[in-house]
């Protein structure tokens, strides 16, 4: 379909100090009903989003990060992380909530969605992109 | 290739470091509003611009460094454009990302 | 060439919304098509038509909206970050019972379907933010 293109949301902001996480992932959820080849790249203070143990209760804000554990169901099934921006904040992929999908062609197996990259890797990704949304 | 926008100083938070690990060899950088403060000649980062500008282009737009009066300031081979050069860069490039 | 603008802050406090109109002026300019600029984040603010800055300072609203009459410009305020922060016009007033509205003219609020959108219809999409 000529109609397709790619799209990459780079997310580099930190959860909960601010609100464009919470709305960027508004677009995302959005953006998905339109069948597009969709990834999501969180890098520097964005991996922040996606951090297990969030709990909101204390800030009487809503915890939106199960959220992201949900995108799977919207066929959103490439979730970059970048490694140095984990190193830089002393933290490990198993820091991050398990995020997965399951793969209808591989008899709907349960797979990791989490690809964690460098920033070579980044550079080639953004660059075989249509669209760039950055929050 | 990508054009890359920064609009942050490199002295108050990482947009610039971010752009510069992360962009192509042969994309541009283009630095705006309070992003120009990253083409000042002398200061902390003007290294890592200048290593940087074997690999990818950098721009600044002039508009935003005489309104900080940093026009004069700028380390050599960063190419000043105005907003017209900015739109030109846009089409020259095939997409643009901005490290807000 | 087709241009979508995303303005994601409000006008002031930051320059960005700034930098998207110079952009888009200057795009129009070259003969450039703007398919649509989208405020989202507090970039709705920027349509506010209560916006009363000082006499000898620039009127960011009123530049959206004479920008807009001039070139037939598509002005897409976000719904739902309108609606967090309090951009409404005389139709969504009515609907969520409040006793103003405030939309400035050339602005219209509709979904984020329109920033998607305008993703996929447009040659460039070019993000003014903080």
């Amino acid at each position: 379909m000529s109609d397709t293109k790619k799209f990459l949301y780079v997310n580099r902001k930190a959860p909960y100090g601010t609100i464009y996480a919470l709305e960027s992932l508004e677009v995302v959820l959005i953006g998905a009903a339109f069948e597009q080849d969709v990834q999501l790249l969180f890098m520097d203070d964005g991996v922040f989003q996606i951090a297990k143990g969030q709990d909101t209760k204390g800030i009487e804000n809503k915890n939106f990060s199960p959220t992201y554990t949900a995108l799977g169901d919207y066929e959103i099934t490439k979730m970059y992380v970048s490694q140095e921006s984990l190193d830089e904040r002393g933290l490990t992929i198993d820091d991050l909530m398990p995020l997965t999908y399951e793969d209808e062609d591989d008899d709907w197996a349960e797979k990791s969605s989490i690809i964690v990259v460098n920033n070579a890797e980044i550079a080639a990704l953004m660059e075989e992109q249509d669209v760039v949304l950055s929050f | 290739m990508m054009l890359h926008t920064v609009n942050k100083s490199p002295f108050e938070k990482n947009s610039l470091n971010s752009c510069l690990n992360c962009a192509a060899e042969g994309s541009t950088i283009l630095l705006i509003e309070d992003g120009v403060y990253g083409a000042l000649k002398g200061s902390s980062i003007a290294d890592k611009v200048q290593a940087a500008m074997g690999k990818v282009t950098v721009c600044a737009l002039g508009p935003d460094l005489a309104a900080r009066g940093i026009a004069d300031k700028v380390i050599d081979g960063i190419k000043v454009v105005d907003y017209a050069g900015f739109v030109a860069l846009s089409v020259e490039n095939d997409k643009v990302q901005a490290w807000l | 060439m087709k241009f979508t603008i995303q303005v994601n802050e409000g006008p002031y406090q930051h320059q960005s919304s700034d930098t998207a109109y110079q952009f888009t002026r200057a795009a129009l300019e070259a003969g450039h098509e703007i398919f649509r600029v989208f405020f989202y984040h507090d970039g709705v603010n920027n349509a506010t038509r209560l916006t009363t800055p000082p006499q000898d300072d620039r009127n960011v609203v009123t530049r959206w909206s004479e920008l807009a009459e001039k070139h037939n410009l598509d002005l897409v305020v976000c719904v739902a970050a309108a609606q967090r922060r309090g951009i409404a016009d005389a139709d969504e007033s009515k609907r969520n019972g409040k006793d103003a509205d405030n939309l400035a003219p050339g602005f219209r609020i509709s979904g984020l379907g329109q920033l998607i959108e305008g993703g996929i219809q447009s040659d460039r999409l070019v993000v003014f933010g903080d």
